[in-house]
């Protein structure tokens, strides 16, 4: 065999002429083009931030405006028909376009930071993923702007998603959309789990790895799995709406309850997959504020892949008052509470590295630590809808609204504005500021549990979810008014975030590599960091490979001496589980193939909710183009032998 | 004082060698969520069979003239691809070519059998749930055969263009796996709507 | 407080939701203090915060390794055990206790959730000993009822608080329900799975009363109308005949269909339209005219009577007693 182009890295130290030739060969063009073509994860990351942020935006405006008329019994601002869209766009807008992609956004500008490696593992998938999250976004927009949003919830029971019941476009808006969605975060998913088992830093065995691989690995395992089941039920809903089909059409033998079961076995795993990364956040930078190392990181790895493994087989608990067998019900019933298990280890190992370290309260740390005790008050009442009787009576009504709010907002929103006041000063070289930060915090704080703590009382005073008014006699009142005033304070709490945000990004303090003396890899690099990310990729010996000189560790990282990588736009690629080195990565170059594939889906879409055929087949044929483009084998890649062809 | 880890790979292969590559992890992460896809769908099958009234299957005893020859056309598509796919590890170029080659042709007329086998059935997508599962199952299938014939014939011409060598043939690698999915994938489809009616469950 | 809350579940007044009561005041026990061990623990764990501020006094304060502290997570885990599994064998129990028709029930009812009321009918073995009426259901006290669940177009639950948990209604299956009352009253139900743009005012009302008035309500509901005497009500039931036939019934008149509820006894009835509106002569014409005003999308068109029209047909309905 030609070994001839085989290679050993050359092992060196950072100098001025190394980080020129790594510029060189990793900054991308700049402009419209650039704009268009880049792959670096980290534009993609942010990309990914603010889209998903301006989301949060969106969706927390739907519901302040449904805050509005519950305000008070009997009110008329809004029509049944325009708060149904409004509820379930909110839920589509905050569980899909929101909590998901906000987490792929920080994954993705942090993996090959905390990783130790120059990008992820398929740069063009990654920017692709992003450029179909951003199309269907847009389209499912575009559907609700004409009004034909989303009007059946989030979860979109048929029979009423059909054509006879809902006759306007809504659901093939939201259909179609949810189909090209999944697709992103399909391939999404692919891209995380080959990033997490190919490109870690030498010596970062898979247990030395930072707590936000093991989260978002597990997510991503769990995305690329169920995330067909979800594509799958909202396509057969297409074609029973627009090809006479009838998976889910009585008259036809079709089964309704399939609906369901598809939804759930996606939907259930799909709640833990947007709250894992975001528990990684805690672990990983709780510690930093605590000073020292996370207590229990090898049982904290376990039990988030249990809580996953567990996660798979409950689905049913959001069935059960759907006449299902008793048998079968008590096994999910079971599963149920037992994944309280996996998820208490994470809250004992927090609580410990709290008391057990010398904590330094920043808004970060209070946000973190805050995460703490929402997940514990949403995480009880899951347990109470765990037992089958009980959720009879808790099953849509207000309880579990609050549930899911305490779970989302608490374990997903809340470490999000931690990662934010966290990685900020990495993102922008910036730090945000702390007394805006506090205000933010305790305005977003106090607002949620006014909120939301009384709605667990709203719900068990019998409030059924999803009704655009109720009576006056129902002793629901006084509670809804002050879920709606919460709501609108921590609507100020977000509009200081903005605040702080704008503010600090022109003259926030500099807060140079490492401004919290934090552990892990992406500190040790400079604040933003270059477009390489890692001048030298660095030998990984520990969980954290900046505190061991601290912590006293017998064999040291190696960060100042590392691999050159300076022959082309290379990184490492190292074996799954030991990262020993195993092959040098060639890089493709910024293409506008991820972004002209995208036009070609979108215009397939465009066509399928027009049912214009001409334009289903040119983004056809622009599709099929863009991919040949991309997989033809290149000469640089060393997908074809240079000698070749 | 500590050591510091030393770090001194020996020469490293640049870029994909054989398997070894990023791309065919790509492609099996991508086979493995398209397996769970079809797996939805014999769920979604299995599920309405189980729950509906009796008399559901339109076809109790399904014809297997066209569709057994079919199936075993189809693997041993795959089995020509995968002799392809030596020819490409063993410098055989004839051998690829006519292994690719022959793929793509059997791929073909699999999916023209396929569409006879649609026009002989008694029933359509929208004669009831049985129908559109039957169909819109088979169809999912042959989406993933027209892809499939797609991937061959462009391992062919790249083939022919002499892109490959022994120690450069990722593309063909994961290729020939895509193949070897789709052709696994209507094996259980074959197993689910055309045998298991026979051991009874067609009532 | 608790009293005033009609469709609140923290009291129970049958068996059904009785053996809830008790395991959701548990669960919510536990949970609640729960919430306070770890509240307490989180507190006093960050108030021995050793410093406040930013990043430099982040910096400013040395990492150390700490104990290992896995206790913690031993302790907490074995701990939270004990409640989980008292819950987990407690929810079988129940579940037990609850779930599939008990073994005497001597009255079977079969509900249908449409969009949005609910068609009630009262089986028997002999036809003429059943009959049809809509939202209101009467149950003799201490007597468990079967209720066969089904959904006409799309999916309803079916739920009464104070006597029982919440079934689906679905297309194409018979779910099976139960209740018991304990105590006579009139106990408030309603749809609680998104049905549509009135799912808010699918309500329902439980009558449970004494067996002697259940059956003097059975006999009366099992005859048909009363012919009209005075000439506004008869001609109130010309225009009900020929305009509301389409889709109502009412027994012994030639308006028989069974697209909306049946009208045979109208004035038994302590409320209209899915507990939206009083069953008064007012609230009656209000609807009668302007349905689609007042319940949106309701599948009874505003009717576009006269002011004669109107007042007869009402004085008709009055008769329905
Ligand atoms: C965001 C993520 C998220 C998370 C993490 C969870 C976590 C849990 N959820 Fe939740 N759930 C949702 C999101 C989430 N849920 C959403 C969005 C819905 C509504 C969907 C809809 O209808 O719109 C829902 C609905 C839902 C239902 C259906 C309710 C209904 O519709 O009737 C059920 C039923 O079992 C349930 C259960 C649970 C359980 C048991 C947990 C457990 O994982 C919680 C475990 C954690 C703890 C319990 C706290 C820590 C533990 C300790 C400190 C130990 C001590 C504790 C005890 C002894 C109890 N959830
Ligand atoms: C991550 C998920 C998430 C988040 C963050 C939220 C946030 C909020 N939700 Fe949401 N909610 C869901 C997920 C979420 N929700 C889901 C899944 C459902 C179920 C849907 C269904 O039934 O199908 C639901 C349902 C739901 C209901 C029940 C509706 C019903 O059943 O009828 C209500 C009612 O109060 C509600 C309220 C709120 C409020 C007040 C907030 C607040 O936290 C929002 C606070 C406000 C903001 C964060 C935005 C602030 C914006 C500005 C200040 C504007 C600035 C503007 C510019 C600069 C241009 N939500
Ligand atoms: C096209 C069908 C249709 C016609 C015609 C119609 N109704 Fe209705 N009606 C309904 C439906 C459906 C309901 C249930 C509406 C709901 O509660 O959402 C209803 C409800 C009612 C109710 C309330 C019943 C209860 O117990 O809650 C009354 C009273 C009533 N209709 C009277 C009339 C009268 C009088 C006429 C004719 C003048 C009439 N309806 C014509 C369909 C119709
Ligand atoms: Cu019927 Cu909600
Ligand atoms: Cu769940």
């Amino acid at each position: 065999m030609n070994r001839a182009d085989d290679r050993a890295p050359a092992l060196g130290t950072v100098s001025p002429g190394l980080e020129h030739r790594l510029h060189e060969l990793w900054e991308g063009e700049g402009g419209l083009k650039g704009f268009l073509s880049t792959v670096d994860h980290k534009k993609i990351g942010l990309r990914y931030i603010v889209t998903a942020f301006t989301f949060l935006l969106l969706g927390g405006i739907e519901a302040l405006i449904m805050r509005l008329q519950l305000a008070g019994p009997n009110a008329h601002l809004l029509s049944p028909e325009q708060y149904d869209q409004l509820f379930s766009t909110h839920g589509m807008t905050m569980i899909f376009l929101y909590a998901s992609p906000i987490l792929s956004g920080f994954s993705n500008y942090l993996w090959p930071l905390i990783l130790g490696t120059r990008d992820m593992a398929f740069p063009r998938v990654n920017a692709l993923s992003y450029w179909i999250y951003l199309a269907s976004g847009i389209f499912l927009y575009v559907g609700f702007l004409t009004g034909n949003g989303p009007n059946d919830g989030w979860f979109n029971y048929v029979p009423y998603a059909l054509r006879d019941f809902n006759p306007g476009m809504n659901q093939d808006f939201y259909s179609l959309g949810m189909v090209l969605l999944g697709t992103s975060t399909t391939v999404g998913a692919a891209n995380f789990i080959v990033t997490a088992m190919r490109t870690r830093a030498p010596g970062m065995s898979i247990n030395r790895a930072p707590m936000l691989l093991w989260g978002t690995l597990t997510a991503n395992v769990a995305n690329l799995l169920v995330v067909p089941a979800v594509s799958l039920a909202f396509f057969l809903l297409w074609l029973d709406r627009q090809f006479g089909t009838h998976f889910f059409d009585v008259r036809a033998e079709g089964q309704p309850l399939l609906w369901q079961h598809l939804f759930w076995i996606f939907g259930h795993p799909w709640v833990y997959a947007i709250v894992l990364p975001a528990m990684a956040f805690v672990s990983d930078a709780l510690p930093v504020f605590c000073r020292r190392p996370l207590v229990g990181y090898p049982l904290v790895a376990l039990s988030t892949v249990a809580t996953m493994v567990l996660g798979f087989g409950v689905w049913v608990h959001h069935m059960f008052a759907t006449g299902l067998p008793a048998l079968g019900m008590s096994f999910f019933s079971a599963a149920s509470i037992a994944i309280v298990v996996p998820s208490s280890v994470t809250i004992f190992s927090w609580l410990a590295t709290i008391w057990h370290g010398r904590p330094v309260v920043t808004t970060a740390f209070m946000f973190f630590a805050s995460t703490i005790i929402l997940f514990v008050i949403g995480g009880v009442s899951g347990f109470m809808t765990a037992s089958v009787p009980v959720d009879w009576q808790l099953t849509d009504t207000y309880f579990v609204v609050a549930h899911l709010h305490y779970v989302l907002i608490g374990i997903n929103l809340f470490p999000v504005l931690g990662a934010i006041y966290f990685w900020f000063p990495k993102m922008t070289g910036r730090l945000l500021d702390e007394r805006l930060g506090r205000w933010n915090f305790w305005l977003i704080f106090i607002g949620f549990n006014l909120a939301f703590l009384p709605m667990h009382l709203t719900g068990l005073f019998g409030m059924p979810r999803r009704v655009y008014t109720y009576g006056p006699d129902m002793g629901w009142n006084t509670l809804n008014l002050i879920t709606s005033v919460g709501s609108f304070v921590i609507a100020i709490g977000v509009v200081l975030l903005l605040v702080n945000v704008v503010k600090s990004r022109r003259s926030g303090a500099l807060a140079g590599p490492n401004p919290w003396g934090a552990h892990t890899l992406e500190w040790s690099i400079p604040s933003p960091p270059p477009p390489y990310n890692f001048a030298l990729i660095p030998a990984v010996a520990s969980r954290h490979p900046l505190w061991e000189a601290e912590l006293h560790e017998e064999v040291r990282s190696s960060l100042d001496r590392g691999l050159m990588l300076d022959k082309g736009k290379e990184t490492l690629g190292t074996t799954p589980l030991d990262a020993l080195p195993d092959m040098i990565l060639r890089m493709p170059e910024d293409t506008v193939a991820p972004f002209v594939l995208t036009l070609g889906l979108a215009l397939l879409f465009t066509g399928m909710i027009l049912k214009v055929w001409l334009l289903m087949l040119a983004g056809a044929l622009v599709l099929t183009a863009s991919l040949l483009v991309w997989l033809w084998p290149r000469r640089e890649l060393r997908e074809r032998e240079p000698a070749h062809g | 004082m500590a050591e510091v880890l030393t770090l001194h790979p020996g020469p490293l292969p640049v870029g994909p060698i054989g398997r070894r590559g990023l791309g065919w992890w790509g492609v099996g992460t991508l086979v493995a969520s398209e397996a769970a896809l079809f797996g939805y769908l014999l769920f979604s099958y299995f599920y309405t069979g189980a729950t509906a009234p009796p008399g559901w299957m339109l076809e109790p005893r399904p014809v297997l003239k066209l569709a057994l020859p079919n199936t075993i056309l189809l693997l041993a598509s795959s089995v020509i691809a995968w002799y392809g796919e030596h020819g490409v590890l063993d410098r055989k170029p004839a051998q690829a070519l006519i292994g690719f080659g022959g793929a793509f042709l059997m791929a073909c007329l699999f999916a023209a059998v396929q569409v006879l086998e649609w026009y002989a059935k008694p029933f359509h997508m929208g004669t009831s749930s049985y129908g559109s599962l039957y169909f819109v199952t088979t169809g999912f299938h042959m989406a993933h055969v027209v892809v499939g014939i797609a991937v061959l014939g462009v391992i062919f011409i790249w083939t022919a263009l002499d892109y490959f060598s022994p120690r450069r043939n990722l593309s063909v690698s994961a290729g020939v796996l895509y193949w070897h999915f789709v052709d696994i994938v209507w094996l259980f489809i074959f197993a689910s709507f055309y045998i298991s009616p026979y051991l009874g469950f067609g009532r | 407080m608790i009293g005033s809350t009609p469709l609140g579940y923290l009291q129970a007044a049958g068996e059904r939701a009785h053996a809830i009561l008790a395991l959701t005041w548990f669960t919510l026990a536990v949970s609640i203090l729960v919430c306070v061990v770890i509240a307490v623990l989180l507190w006093r764990a960050v108030t021995r915060a050793r410093a406040h501020g930013g990043a430099a006094e982040t910096r400013a304060v040395p990492v150390e390794r700490g104990p290992k502290a896995l206790r913690w997570i031993g302790v907490g885990v074995s701990i939270s055990a004990v409640p989980l599994i008292i819950t987990l064998i407690w929810t079988m129990v129940t579940l037990a206790a609850t779930s599939g028709p008990p073994p005497d029930t001597h009255l079977t009812l079969d509900v249908t959730g449409h969009q949005w009321w609910w068609e009630v009918h009262y089986d028997a073995a002999q036809p003429d000993q059943s009959f049809t009426t809509a939202n209101e259901i009467h149950i003799p006290v201490n007597t468990r009822v079967l209720v066969r669940l089904r959904g006409a177009d799309v999916i309803h639950s079916f739920w009464v608080p104070k006597l029982a948990g919440k079934t689906d209604t679905i297309p194409g299956q018979t779910n099976l329900a139960w209740l018991q009352a304990s105590a006579a009253g009139r106990y408030l139900g309603q749809c609680t799975e998104y049905c549509g743009w009135q799912h808010a005012h699918m309500a329902l009302e439980v009558v449970a009363e004494s067996p002697q008035d259940f059956q003097r309500w059975r006999a009366q509901q099992l005859q048909p109308a009363q012919t009209p005497t005075a000439p506004t009500a008869q001609h109130g039931l010309q225009v009900v005949e020929f305009r509301c036939g389409l889709c109502h019934q009412v027994r012994g008149t030639l308006a028989a269909s069974h697209v909306g509820p049946d009208l045979t006894h109208l004035m038994s009835r302590h409320m209209i339209a899915s507990g939206m509106l009083p069953n008064t002569a007012g609230a009656l014409s209000g609807w009668i005219e302007a349905a689609q005003g007042i319940k949106p999308g309701s599948q009874m068109p505003d009717q576009n009577l006269s002011a004669e029209e109107l007042s007869d047909v009402v004085a008709y309905l009055e008769t329905l007693q």
